[in-house]
């Protein structure tokens, strides 16, 4: 049933990779592991002395392991390889599961499964004590298995799938506490707005499907940099369609409203989700499909180059003004992702792929520092945080790693990976969004600063006595912040690029730019950038005013409060689109359907009843039934006259008897 | 000899008999009157016969049929009238109406 | 047991399976009113060895023949009409076969613990058990009289089922001028309706055979059809009849609206049995009659037909949106979900029609267990009505939880049985057979998407008016009882089978695709 994929490497001339052997024929394991675990976890879970936690953790730390081994696979020989299930055909379809295992699937196996292991240990002591905890793992638990379907897609209805199961898992993590409305709320506004993306994605994936005749991504790939006539003719209109769902899951503008409020979720789930794994499911899409892009769907990458670029800058200015630490976070994840789509867009593969490596673990980093602080202070306002670099050193010291390596500054991770970004715009001759991305970058760098100051400095402004979080709890940080400084230096140009062959070891060949050695108009520009943005915070935050006077200084208005609602975004959405859709229409439609059409059958009906009286009535009654009985009347009332005669008297009988003999008599003569 | 007077006479008996059917209220008399009527009509075959000087006599023969049947009428008559009579305490004919609608 | 084996596969097998249920309802009637366990027990036992029979049916049948009748007879019937006792299945009517013998059985014992007010077991039990065998003959019968006949034989038990146990409060109707009891409306409603349209139906089947060589059999006609005997205005009229016969079963927009009515008035049971089988009976009356006896009508109406299951899945997903009445959502959910159905058939296509086959299947699964739940949880709170229910996750956790599932599971989520049918639908639409409209039909697929989007919509709005937040007040200190073990027992095999076709839809499609194959292939040659 299983068919095995061993991709010819030398016909793509690099005869270095290998199948992956037995390790990549089970990689399935680790797909299903977690889907079992999750069976587990609901079945005997509540009555397990961690109420199932500890098979979470276990089905995660044998994926982290797991992943690890095809890790190392990867980095000394190369693995790619894709296997099939068939679960069905459907005329001429097969509709074919299976997995991947490559170097680029493996990298997100990786990631996967190590900021899984780690928000799992972390969320352990974080949801402890609060409510459906058993229910948090397997939902957890369940999206750790979504994601690998997700990745280890070789077929685009796999990922439709794993895409989907991902979104569900959000929905259900996002609404929690689904006893506040507003968190139930938030929930369905990332359903449904990923549901309106996945209507782009699904389309699209139709429209290769159908012009390719196969649902094998490596198929498609094939044909579409062999010039094959059919995908080329839809290449523009797919490659924009996917895109589409690319947008929603990695919240691209106009579609990134969703991120922001799923931070309604618990804070491990917006490390995992919404930071590390989850909303990078459509730059890994984009990377998955990079050779159809870029062989004949370029024009579709300069759409998702300006999208990319509008996100970027959009969404970390809507971060300068959050008061929610989260929020902050948030969106500054939107602007990152923006990065990626605009390194893809660009034509960076590698760039783009980069910055979710390093993203993932800086940016889960910072969400559970985070998460550590709101659990110690009780609120997500920063106006009520404030001085807690004594009280959290831990949580302070690696949420500053965190924030210096968002910030780009050398050499912790987000440095290498934005400046790669930076380095190919530059390099493809994109002046403006060159420019746009650098200020992105100071941008990015003030909201960071600018979160620490206010989280961190000054005095405390809110209630109780916060203190540092257990081991539990910070060791994760520790280790993410390793990871947070390390995680950049698997590709240093003219140094190591390692990471380079790491994702482009797969069937389908990935030709792009590589940079021999920096881009120093690039690198200074960015860092540049990024230390301004640092100095203007601190300036306006700890020299001309205190972090306890908030944003005073910089609250322009207007400017200020069109970036408080987000640019009118969700208030436009609501107004014209929701709105008309719920209230007004489904009601028109509603009132249509009782109204009119069930007036309609109705009226049928009493027209028939009033059509039946009358015919009932009129003919059938009056006529017919009249009719007869008239005929019984008449006989009865002839009778009754002619019984008169009757009279029973025997010589009136012989009278008539004689009477009548005479006349037949005088007749009979006449005639005769 | 002329038939003539013999058939006058017979017919002013049938009418006699006639008009007594007709207008006596007595039943009594109206079953005299239907005697009057078989008489002319006995009266009729026996001229008839010696007319046509029949030798089977068959006007002579059914006159003495008549005159067998009119006595068993008479019987019969006779009996239902007094049966009427005893039960009505009347024998006028226009009180009995039981075959009246 | 070869000889047996043999019998089973020479007609007495698919023979049993449909009449097993009615000489299960004849010996009910000889049982007393009041041995309530008796009759439960012995229609649970008629329906089971008749589910179980379906199952040795199933293993008999060879599916590398899918594509031709199968495991049937042919037996003299009416004479003077040429009108046999034909029955036999094939690759497209061996899975609704399964689920009508399934889901019937899992009615009864909802059944066993759940009847309806006014009580009474034996009515009600032989009425299910009559329906079973109009909806499982309708799916074996090879002959038109036949087909009609167990067509129309399911009015009756569901015409008494929602007139008798039917909802009983009043309520106003546009056009009345008083108010009706929403049972009485609701049922007559249904019977007349759909009478209408199966008597038209009637008249295309008598066309068909005084056109054709004096024959029902479908067989013949499929290869008169084929080798092009119906064409003309005369085979457009046949088309247009059939097509409103079968729409109005289905339901295809605007002949939905008895549906509604149907469902919200019926109890659990009916309404479950009704989604789940009742309204498949149309759409299979589509592919097994209309497209393959006609098939260039069905070119022809083709686009009309794709433009109304576009309107259906808009229309019926808009109308959900507007509902405060928790069955009445679902039963317009059920307009929308047949519009996909439709939608694959419309296409002509083998990706298309087997989109249509396992989204039926899918749709009689999910729908129906859907209706199962409501059902109960109307029967636990006395109120459908949205605005006051709430928390349910809270007060009735198991039932919540089924009921989140399930409302995923309708909305097409990747990996649940009801993906299947929208994605390959819309895969269909988006090519359909050469010649016809592609401007239509790809229209009609970006309305299909984005009713996914207002399905997903509907449903996680209901969600969380019913399931989430803090229940309501009144609720609170009310002893209201969770899902028991028969309510379980009838749902827990529902929710595997979602689970099962979602990741392996070869269940349905193993069996369906020769059949489809060869049905487009003969009907359409491509």
């Amino acid at each position: 049933m299983v068919t095995m994929q061993t991709i010819n490497l030398l016909a793509e001339g690099k005869a270095t990779y290998t199948d992956g052997g037995v390790f990549a024929e089970f990689a399935w394991i680790i797909v299903v592991l977690p889907f079992i675990a999750a069976l587990g976890i609901t079945f005997f879970g509540k009555s397990l002395p961690l109420k199932g936690a500890e098979i979470a953790l276990g089905s995660v730390f044998f994926i982290f392991l797991y992943s690890c081994i095809l890790f190392y696979l990867n980095i000394s020989k190369g693995v790619a390889s894709e296997f099939f299930v068939n679960v069905g055909s459907i005329g001429s379809f097969q509709i074919e599961f299976g997995w991947v295992v490559d170097g680029l699937s493996i990298m997100m196996y990786f990631v996967v499964g190590t900021v899984s292991l780690l928000v799992f240990i972390y969320a352990i002591n974080y949801m402890e004590g609060e409510i459906r905890y058993t229910f948090f793992f397997t939902s957890l638990t369940l999206f750790a298995g979504s994601m690998l379907v997700l990745v280890s897609a070789p077929t685009l209805l796999q990922l439709l799938i794993g895409w989907e199961l991902v979104g569900v898992c959000s929905y259900l993590l996002i609404g929690h506490y689904w006893e506040e409305k507003e968190n139930s709320s938030a929930a369905m506004k990332a359903f449904i707005t990923n549901k309106i993306a996945d209507v782009g994605l699904m389309i699209g994936i139709i429209i290769l499907a159908l012009s390719t005749g196969t649902l094998r991504i490596s198929e498609i790939l094939y044909q579409a940099t062999h010039d094959y006539e059919a995908i080329t003719a839809v290449a523009y209109i797919a490659g924009i369609l996917i895109f589409i769902g690319a947008m929603g899951k990695s919240a691209q503008f106009p579609l990134h409203v969703w991120l922001p409020d799923a931070m309604a979720g618990p804070t491990p789930v917006s490390a995992l989700m919404h930071a590390a794994t989850m909303v990078t499911a459509g730059v890994y899409l984009l990377g998955r499909l990079f050779p159809f892009y870029q062989g004949i769907a370029h024009e579709a990458l300069d759409v998702v180059l300006i999208f990319g670029v509008i996100t970027l800058f959009s969404a970390g200015l809507i971060a300068i003004v959050q008061d929610d630490l989260k929020k902050v976070l948030a969106y500054s994840t939107v602007s990152q992702l923006g990065y990626m789509v605009t390194a893809m867009g660009s034509g960076a593969y590698t760039a783009g792929l980069f910055h979710l490596w390093t993203h993932a673990f800086f940016k889960a980093l910072l969400f559970l520092a985070a998460g550590s602080v709101i659990h110690a202070v009780h609120t997500n306002n920063m106006s009520e945080m404030g001085g807690l670099r004594k009280e959290m050193p831990k949580t302070f010291i690696t949420f500053i790693i965190g924030t210096v390596a968002l910030a780009g500054l050398p050499p912790l991770a987000g440095f290498f990976s934005k400046d790669e970004i930076l380095a190919s715009l530059n390099h493809e001759g994109h002046n403006l969004f060159f420019m746009i991305a650098v200020a992105g970058a100071f941008i990015t760098a003030f909201y960071m600063t600018r979160a620490v100051l206010l989280t961190f400095y000054g005095e405390y402004r809110g209630h109780g006595h916060p203190h540092e979080s257990d081991s539990m709890m910070t060791n994760p940080l520790v280790a993410l912040a390793f990871l947070a400084v390390v995680a950049g230096w698997v590709n240093i140009p003219g140094i190591y690029t390692g990471f380079t062959n790491w994702v482009t070891t797969r069937k389908n060949g990935i030709i792009e730019y590589h940079p021999e050695s920096f881009d120093y108009f690039a690198l200074s520009s960015g860092l540049f950038a990024g230390i301004i943005g640092i100095g203007l915070a601190y300036y306006i935050y700890q020299i001309i005013s205190r972090p306890e006077d908030g944003d005073s200084k910089i609250k322009f208005q207007p400017v200020w409060r069109v970036l408080e609602n987000k640019y009118y975004l969700d208030d436009f959405y609501f107004k014209y689109i929701i709105d008309p859709v719920k209230l007004t229409l489904s009601k028109g439609i509603d009132r249509f359907n009782t109204e009119i059409l069930d007036r309609v059958i109705n009226s049928f009906g009493s027209a028939a009843s009033y059509l039946g009286g009358i015919i009932y009535n009129k003919f059938d009654q009056g006529g017919i039934d009249k009719a007869l009985n008239l005929t019984s009347s008449g006989t009865d009332a002839l009778g009754g006259r002619v019984k008169l005669i009757q009279t029973g008297k025997t010589q009136q009988y012989l009278m008539y008897f004689l009477v009548g003999v005479i006349v037949i008599s005088v007749l009979v003569l006449l005639v005769l | 000899m002329s038939v003539q007077p013999f058939l006058i006479a017979g017919a002013g008996l049938f009418s006699m008999g006639i008009y007594g059917i007709l207008v006596r209220r007595n039943a009594v008399m109206v079953l005299l009157s239907i005697e009057l009527i078989l008489n002319a009509v006995n009266i009729n075959f026996v001229v008839f016969n010696a007319m046509l000087s029949d030798t089977l006599l068959s006007g002579q023969i059914f006159s003495i049929f008549v005159i067998t049947i009119a006595a068993a009428e008479v019987g019969i008559g006779l009996a239902i009238v007094l049966m009427l009579f005893r039960n009505r305490q009347t024998a006028n004919i226009n009180e009995f109406d039981l075959m009246k609608w | 047991m070869t000889s047996i084996g043999n019998m089973l596969s020479e007609g007495l097998g698919i023979s049993l399976v449909v009449f097993l249920p009615l000489l299960g309802a004849l010996i009910i009637l000889f049982i007393p009113k009041t041995q309530d366990f008796l009759i439960k027990i012995v229609t649970l036992a008629s329906a089971t060895v008749t589910f179980l029979l379906s199952l040795v049916v199933a293993f008999q049948f060879d599916y590398s023949k899918a594509h031709t009748f199968q495991l049937g007879n042919k037996l003299t019937w009416i004479e003077s009409i040429n009108s046999n006792y034909e029955i036999g299945i094939d690759g497209i009517s061996l899975p609704l076969l399964l689920l009508s013998t399934f889901i019937s059985v899992l009615a009864i014992i909802y059944s066993f613990e759940h009847l309806p007010e006014p009580v009474n077991a034996k009515g009600m039990m032989s009425l299910i058990l009559i329906l079973e065998t109009g909806m499982n003959g309708t799916f074996v019968a090879l002959d038109l009289i036949l087909f009609f006949v167990f067509f129309e034989l399911v009015l009756l038990p569901m015409y008494f089922m929602i007139g008798i146990w039917g909802d009983r409060t009043k309520r106003s109707v546009a056009g009345f001028k008083n108010e009706v009891e929403t049972r009485l409306y609701a049922s007559i409603k249904f019977f007349v309706f759909t009478l209408f349209g199966s008597a038209f139906m009637l008249l295309g089947f008598l066309g068909l055979y005084f056109r054709g060589s004096k024959t029902f059999s479908i067989p013949e006609l499929i290869e008169l059809g084929s080798s092009g005997a119906f064409t003309g205005t005369f085979a457009t009229l046949v088309f247009a009849v059939l097509f409103l016969g079968f729409a109005v079963k289905v339901p295809m927009w605007p002949l939905h609206t008895w549906l509604p009515d149907a469902h919200t008035a019926a109890p659990t049971v009916g309404s479950v049995l009704l989604a789940a089988i009742l309204l498949k009976l149309g759409s299979y009356g589509f592919v097994r009659i209309a497209l393959p006896i006609l098939p260039e009508q069905a070119k022809a109406w083709a686009p009309a037909i794709a433009i109304l299951s576009a309107i259906g899945i808009i229309y019926g997903s808009l109308a959900c949106l507007a509902q405060t009445d928790l069955k009445r959502l679902i039963a317009f959910s059920s307009v929308g979900h047949m519009g996909f159905v439709m939608l694959g058939i419309s296409s002509l296509t083998s990706i298309g029609i087997n989109a249509a086959m396992i989204g039926m299947v899918a749709h009689g699964i999910i729908t129906g267990l859907l209706f199962f739940i409501s059902g109960s949880m109307a029967h636990t709170y006395h109120t459908r009505d949205m605005g006051r229910l709430g928390g349910n996750m809270k007060l009735l956790p198991k039932t919540g939880a089924l009921l989140g599932f399930t409302a995923m599971a309708s909305l097409g989520l990747p990996g649940l049985a009801g993906f299947w049918g929208e994605f390959m639908a819309l895969l269909g639409a988006y090519n359909p057979l050469s010649g016809l409209n592609i401007t239509v039909f790809r229209t009609s697929m970006v309305a299909g998407a984005i009713g996914t989007v207002l399905t997903a919509g509907y449903l996680l709005w209901m969600l969380q008016r019913v399931n989430l937040g803090e229940p309501d007040e009144e609720w609170v200190n009310q002893d209201l009882h969770d899902a028991d073990n028969y309510e379980l027992a009838a749902w827990i095999p529902l929710v595997i089978l979602t689970v099962l076709i979602g990741i392996f839809p070869k269940i349905i499609f193993g069996s369906t695709n020769d059949a489809v194959i060869n049905l487009v292939t003969k009907a359409f040659g491509g």
